[in-house]
């Protein structure tokens, strides 16, 4: 079995607007044997440069995985975007070596140099492969039978399909089989794959908010009573955006969307209150009540 | 975006009319080149990318396909002058459906790395730029969140090297880039 001690990677949203998802992680990965290490020193994974300098967003990932490397950590992301970023750029830079060469050069503006002595893995990966199933059931000790749940995988923790290698980015179950250890049912509904579109904020509000209500209509179509995310990015589109997607449609969804680590942490025993339910902006008191 | 919708017709090239000095045959060629667009000659035209992109469904003008015959065709000046090609939200699914493996969403992204070198940036790049050289968050993290936090239990965020950031933002020419935008 693999050491389950990770370097975790915040990356920005959470800081900045999602800290229940941190909270709720890191309970529920202490109480599964995971030890989670801090980064010595932080930048942005890249991301958001990556549309006006490819350069650089290669860079200031490889920068975090220098750090990692020293540290001789994996890293463990909570957030898809710094997932996908980091990921692809540690199986670049280990693979080309006219990429590495060209990042080294850069990095030794700043005494570093990439190795590629570590890997880089998600929540769900952390939680799918290394602590397993078997030792998720063993800690659950309040099913969440009466639930009847969605999920949203989102995309860069399973797309490129080439680049991820992990899961079926057509049709992911992981999140599925990590929701199913709950107790909780979880639910088919249409177009489960199709993106949140915040990406597309930045530029257009309104691109995003169509999607995003296309994404709740269809999960309450189903008789979904939460959505489950792994992504704070996500997860802003879905709750924190969720009434002004109600204003401008006219609609009432009101579906609490829920972090997985919060939900797996209910079944595990652990209050609402421990878990940050109370910072969701969509109220999820209904939902508690039904356990 | 608040262009309106014939004005946007006309630079993305709706008009059926071609005209030879809008185009730049070499075009193509330089682009290959580029690290991520190697592949873009290998487009068919098959309109899978299209199909199945969650932004063209809600816009009338982003058409991945149509983004990869312009540039097949030179037409570089319509290209960069249009917003059109910030709207990508990245969700890779170009990527993973193209039957020629062309790495569409890629190809967008050396576009928007092009228009930015030769020309402009949407605002909100320059903000997040911006946020990052100052204090490595590409989001500025305010004060309350910061004692949120120690209230919460959580550790203290880890500090950005700014030092280093600065000198990664020269080495890779977005100083430079920022300085033209005047941010």
């Amino acid at each position: 079995m693999p050491e389950l001690k990770y370097l975790v990677f915040l990356g920005c949203v959470i800081p900045y607007r999602v800290s229940s998802y941190e909270i709720s992680a890191r309970k529920v990965l202490d109480k599964l044997g995971v030890e989670l290490v801090e980064m010595p020193e932080f930048n942005c994974c890249g991301f958001p440069m990556d549309p006006i300098n490819h350069d650089l967003m290669l860079t200031m990932a490889a920068q975090n995985l220098c750090l990692a490397e020293q540290q001789n950590l994996n890293i463990m992301t909570l957030c898809n975007g710094c997932f996908g970023v980091l990921n692809h750029v540690n199986k670049e830079l280990k693979e080309d070596k006219k990429i590495r060469e060209k990042v080294n050069e850069y990095l030794k503006e700043i005494g570093m140099e990439f190795k590629g002595t570590i890997t880089v893995k998600h929540l769900i990966h952390v939680l799918a492969q290394d602590v397993g199933f078997e030792k998720i059931k063993d800690a659950i000790q309040k099913p969440l039978n009466p639930l009847r749940v969605a999920q949203h995988t989102g995309c860069h923790v399973v797309r490129p399909g080439q680049i991820v290698g992990f899961d079926d980015p057509e049709n992911p179950t992981t999140l599925k089989k990590l929701i199913a250890l709950t107790g909780a049912k979880c639910l088919d509904y249409m177009d489960e794959t199709e993106c949140c579109g915040n990406p597309t904020s930045g530029v257009n509000s309104e691109i995003p908010l169509q999607l995003a209500r296309e994404k709740l209509d269809h999960v309450r179509a189903v008789g979904a009573q939460a959505l489950i995310t792994v992504c704070p990015f996500c997860h802003m589109m879905y709750d924190l955006q969720q009434t002004r997607i109600e204003r401008k449609f006219n609609e009432k969804f009101r579906i609490p969307v829920l972090h997985y680590p919060q939900l797996l942490g209910l079944a595990m025993g652990m209050s609402p209150n421990e878990l940050a339910l109370k910072d969701l902006r969509v109220d999820a008191s209904e939902l508690v009540s039904l356990l | 975006m608040s262009k309106n919708k014939e004005t946007q017709e006309k630079e993305i090239g709706t008009e059926m009319v071609l005209k030879m000095s809008d185009i730049d045959p070499k075009f193509k060629y330089e682009i290959s080149k580029l690290p991520g667009a190697e592949k873009v000659m290998l487009c068919f035209q098959c309109g899978t990318c299209t199909a199945d992109c969650p932004i063209a469904r809600f816009d009338d003008f982003y058409r991945p396909r149509k983004l990869i015959r312009m540039t097949q065709l030179g037409l570089k000046d319509k290209l960069l002058s249009n917003d059109v090609i910030w709207l990508c939200s990245t969700c890779f699914t170009c990527i993973d459906h193209c039957p020629q493996d062309v790495g569409i969403a890629s190809i967008v992204r050396v576009l928007r790395n092009l228009t930015v070198k030769e020309r402009n940036m949407p605002v909100v790049y320059e903000e997040l730029a911006s946020n990052i050289r100052k204090t490595g968050y590409a989001y500025v993290i305010p004060g309350l969140r910061l004692k949120k936090r120690e209230e919460e239990g959580l550790p203290s965020l880890p500090k950005a090297n700014l030092e280093n950031l600065a000198k990664l933002f020269k080495a890779t020419g977005l100083s430079k880039t920022l300085e033209k935008e005047g941010t």
